[in-house]
């Protein structure tokens, strides 16, 4: 493996982890968030919410296997 | 009030990753010699250092909005991460986080890797502790630099860092044994509450959002998150009983 790759392996690794859904739930929360505040709403009730969704829904995929067993 | 919970966030992540860059430390030293464990772990410091200088004061230069989103976004992620392993660990889906597991099993790998004159440089032992100390400070410098530039005030982040090492240190080399008596997953779900409520609150006001209260706000995040996560642990406990699953017991994983 290049020296490349390995770095590549390691970033996915630090950033993202055993499960992509909270990095993705994290962009949906904060690029939401962004758009309720250009619209001129207050957005500051919408980032928890989408976080523990996220969390919830990482969960889910994380035992969902385990009900196969 | 936002400073406490700085020092405290910093505090007990670095604690953490203490805990686990000793536990490779002594395993490696107690097995193989403490000459080249120890070069290690200053070749390591040294580097940690470097990376601390540089990403300091590059940081400062960053629009402070565009800052917040990404370090705020990336602390998210990292909290996430942390809180997730927590709530599987804590319902019983997943092992519970063994340093002794951990240590046993580094001391039988330092053990079958060869043996090594006295005198001369041993680079399993360099390479080993160099790796496990440069990989877990990573963590701390990022969470050090980040959390002290966005709050505007790194030396306290940096306190809170120092005083975790030490603690950890002090304790790990008087009993010469992984700390397997520290909380660490306890700890782990606590840092994963914080770096959750830091990283919202940062990532959220880069976006554009105003806090109602300002930085009470914090307080009132970390309280929702720990209600939430205390719900997930039961229902995830409740699913783990019904199904009849075995307790998952402990590992050396990370």
């Amino acid at each position: 493996m290049t020296a490349l790759a390995s770095f590549g392996r390691f970033l996915y690794d630090f950033v993202i982890g055993d499960d992509w859904t909270a990095a993705v739930g994290v962009v949906v929360a904060v690029g939401l968030a962004a758009l309720l505040v250009h619209a001129g709403w207050a957005g500051w009730w919408l980032p928890p919410l989408v976080v523990v969704a996220s969390l919830s829904l990482s969960l889910w995929r994380g035992t969902r296997g385990i009900d196969a067993e | 009030m936002s400073g406490v919970l700085l020092f405290l966030a910093s505090f007990l992540a670095s604690a953490v990753e203490g805990v686990e860059a000793l536990t490779i430390v002594l395993a490696v030293g107690v097995s193989r010699g403490w000459r080249s464990t120890l070069l290690g772990v200053a070749a390591a410091s040294a580097a940690l250092a470097a990376v601390v200088l540089v990403l300091g004061p590059a940081l400062t230069v960053i629009p402070i909005r565009g800052l917040r989103v990404v370090v705020g976004g990336l602390l998210l992620v990292f909290g996430l991460q942390w809180l997730r392993k927590a709530i599987l660990r804590a319902s019983g889906f997943k092992a519970l986080h063994d340093e002794e597991a951990i240590y046993r099993r580094e001391a039988a790998q330092a053990a079958a890797a060869g043996e090594t004159s006295g005198a001369s440089m041993d680079w399993y032992s360099f390479t080993v502790a160099f790796k496990g100390v440069l990989l877990e400070g990573l963590e701390v410098a990022f969470i050090v630099v980040t959390f002290g530039s966005n709050q505007g005030n790194v030396p306290l982040a940096a306190a809170g860092a120092v005083a975790a090492i030490a603690v950890v240190a002090i304790v790990g080399l008087r009993v010469r044994a992984p700390l397997g008596r520290v909380p660490e997953n306890t700890m782990k779900y606590a840092v994963g509450l914080l770096l959750t409520t830091f990283g919202t609150f940062w990532a959220a006001e880069g976006a554009g959002v105003s806090w109602p209260g300002s930085d009470l706000a914090l307080l009132v995040l970390l309280a929702f998150y720990a209600a939430a996560s205390w719900i997930l642990v039961r229902l995830l406990t409740a699913r783990h009983a019904a199904l009849s699953l075995p307790a998952a017991g402990t590992a050396a994983g990370e």
